[in-house]
């Protein structure tokens, strides 16, 4: 391998990325835009849940308990009910989510230490949201049932949850390190489809293999260029994910730095041998979208646990690199893991860009047939 | 890869530039080229002239190692043109038939991106490039993006970055298609000041009168070799029949009248030719027989064939 060579292609490549600058500016808009988007659309906390109120009792205490609910921030009660009916009438017509109904002795029973009833319906046509309103619901239930009897009915156990590495439960901590590998993986593995396909299309292939430029030089030229932009966009979505989304990062930086390189590498080579292969543009680029797209959302653990999916599912998953990349920035973003705990899946994504690296060599036959 | 493309000792002094026997390339059925055998010496221009589709660009490919033969073997600069493919590549200079440098850049930094595959070395990278720029005649336009240039200067880019590594073999691939006369013109002394350098020259193109500028050529028609020589050889010896330029009104119709006579013509610009056995004896006849027809004919004279005249009749034989 000569550097000489190396340095010519990649200085040839960004002259050409720098002529184009719409594809520039797409490259570097992209991360912003999606993590804008999913960042903002994918959430699964549950807040300000549409809510009826029928309070029958109309005591300090039902109305206490109301007001209760508005508090919490997660129900915003849009009617109070003047009758059993409406709840129904609100329930289908999809105005509300939760309906609380409150019975006329409410009041009284809990006064004479008895066990109040409380009527919830909920929503279930959404089973993900109606699973969680239900545990905010309960979950509030007991503290203010707790604080108006003084105490008094203390469970047996009493049991101190305390949540590790996202202690609010916040599900945008543990969606946006996620969502950065899916995005990475899309945006690099697109920017280099186009590089040998473009050169196929327009006819500078034919020159470029006339040359003594060996394969390695070629790939390795083409794929600096584009590692430059994707670190650049690295560094944009960690930004993003910190001061935008304030997602906590607890971890070392520059090992954040080293594995998100590695990966970086794997997943641009990733989108050269698609570009190889494919020879046409048009066809790399969307081969490149729905090769990385659809794994890296659906089955490296960014929103979908791989516990739960189907053992040949799972097996699966091992060959996708976003999964890997996935545990590794959730592990530095949310739990500031230490090297020996990263090692794991940063060797994977070492082992994948190596493999990537030859199997480009290997297919850039310097042939035209 | 050691091992690989070593260069036959025998040939690497040798006087012979390129050497191909039985040289073939098929595309499933369709037999590109047929059995080619040839040998270039070195500081020769060679020509290899035929029409379009002939296989004269996949015979330069298979020289150049852009495309691998079917059968046959053969040497260029002295590599195996299967197993040195790369070595041959470092010591040729290739020029496509499609204009295939990159348009989004400019004229230097073109130059600059050859000059850095092929390793031209650091002190003499300047030089070459300057000598380049001198050479296509656009020093004063090193800066303009390649796209904006018109085809002549394009052309004369295209073989300047082919040979800013000083290849001791050229190749180049219907250089002057679509080029204007002028240019075609400033184009071949180009070609002919680096043969006199020393440098060996291939060429294919399908203009015939261009062929006079060979020093030997070789005639490829549906893949195969049909004739091959110095261009006044092969007008001497595969050219036995007279030819007779006429220059006469109405041109279409004479040239229909005589071919009835069962005299081959055939329209060159304003004239016609006329190929015969005997031009003494077919003179006569001709001006008889357009005369009958109040064909006015001006003159009839026995010239010197031209090699279109010889590829015609090559043709027809084969």
């Amino acid at each position: 391998m000569k550097l000489l060579r190396i340095k010519a292609i990649t200085k040839k490549e960004i002259l050409q990325i720098w002529r184009d600058p719409l594809s520039l500016a797409m490259a570097f808009l992209m991360p912003v835009l999606l993590l804008f988007i999913f960042g903002y659309a994918i959430t699964l906390d549950v807040n300000k849940l549409t809510t009826i109120v029928y309070d029958a009792d109309q005591s300090s205490i039902s109305r206490e308990l109301t007001a209760e609910l508005t508090a919490s921030g997660y129900f915003t009660i849009v009617r109070a009910a003047e009758n059993q009916r409406e709840i129904d009438t609100y329930l289908d017509a999809g105005k509300a989510r939760v309906a609380v109904s409150i019975p006329v002795d409410f009041a009284k029973t809990i006064a004479s230490g008895g066990m109040a009833q409380l009527q919830v319906l909920v929503d279930g046509s959404d089973s993900n949201t109606a699973t969680i309103a239900l545990g905010y619901l309960s979950a509030l239930m007991d503290i203010y049932g707790q604080r108006v009897t003084g105490g008094r009915s203390s469970p047996l156990i009493d049991s101190r949850v305390r949540v590790w590495y996202n202690p609010e439960l916040k599900s945008r901590n543990f969606i946006i390190p996620g969502l950065i590998a899916v995005i990475m993986m899309v945006i690099a593995a697109l920017l280099t489809s186009l590089t040998f396909a473009r050169e196929w299309e327009r006819g500078t292939m034919e020159q470029l293999i006339a040359t003594p430029a060996k394969p390695p030089e070629v790939v390795l030229g083409k794929l600096i260029p584009y590692f430059l932009i994707g670190s650049i966009d690295m560094i944009i979505s960690v930004l993003m994910a910190v001061f935008l989304f304030e997602v906590p990062l607890k971890g070392n930086v520059l090992i954040l730095a080293v594995i998100s390189s590695v990966f970086l590498f794997g997943a641009l080579g990733l989108g050269i041998v698609i570009s190889i292969v494919a020879k046409s543009q048009l066809v790399a680029s969307q081969v490149a979208m729905v090769a990385t797209f659809l794994p890296a959302f659906l089955l490296s653990g960014f929103m979908f646990a791989i516990s739960n999916m189907p053992l040949p599912l799972q097996w699966f998953s091992r060959l996708i690199p976003a999964r890997y990349f996935v545990t590794v920035l959730k592990g530095i973003f949310l739990k500031g893991n230490p090297v020996r705990i990263l090692v794991f899946d940063a060797i994977f994504l070492l082992f994948f860009a190596v493999i990537v690296f030859i199997v480009a060599n290997g297919k850039f036959r310097k042939k035209m047939v | 890869m050691p091992g690989q493309g070593a260069r036959s000792s025998v040939l690497v002094n040798s006087t012979i530039a390129v050497s191909v026997r039985h040289l073939t390339r098929a595309f499933g059925d369709f037999i590109a080229v047929d059995h080619i055998s040839l040998e270039v010496a070195r500081g020769e221009i060679f020509g290899f002239l035929g029409p379009n589709g002939a296989g004269k660009s996949t015979t330069i490919k298979m020289l150049c190692g852009l495309l691998m033969p079917t059968r046959g073997s053969g040497t260029v600069d002295g590599y195996d043109i299967i197993t040195g493919s790369e070595e041959i590549k470092q010591n040729i200079g290739y020029m496509s038939q499609k204009f295939s440098l990159y348009d989004d850049l400019t004229v230097e930094e073109n130059i600059n991106f050859f000059s850095g595959v092929y390793t031209v070395p650091e002190p003499k990278k300047e030089a070459r490039k300057e000598w380049a720029l001198e050479m296509a005649g656009l020093s004063d336009k090193r800066g303009a993006l390649t796209k904006t240039l018109p085809g002549g200067y394009k052309q004369r880019l295209a073989l300047g970055c082919a040979i800013l590594h000083e290849p001791p073999i050229l190749f180049l691939d219907e250089p002057t298609s679509g080029v204007d006369p002028i240019s075609r013109r400033n184009f071949w002394n180009m070609i002919y000041e680096m043969a006199r350098a020393g440098t060996t020259v291939f060429v294919t193109t399908h203009y015939m009168d261009e062929a006079d500028y060979c020093d030997r050529l070789a005639l490829i028609y549906r893949g195969k070799i049909i004739a091959e020589g110095a261009p006044n050889e092969l007008r001497k010896n595969y050219m036995t029949r007279d030819v007779l330029e006429i220059e006469a009104d109405h041109l279409v119709e004479a040239m229909e009248i005589l071919e009835k006579q069962g005299i081959e013509t055939a329209v060159f610009g304003s004239l016609l030719h006329a190929t015969v056995e005997d031009a003494k004896a077919a003179v006569p006849v001709i001006y008889k027989t357009l005369g009958e027809s109040n064909i006015m004919v001006r003159r009839v004279d026995k010239i010197v064939p031209s090699l279109e005249d010889v590829f015609v009749t090559l043709i027809e034989k084969a």
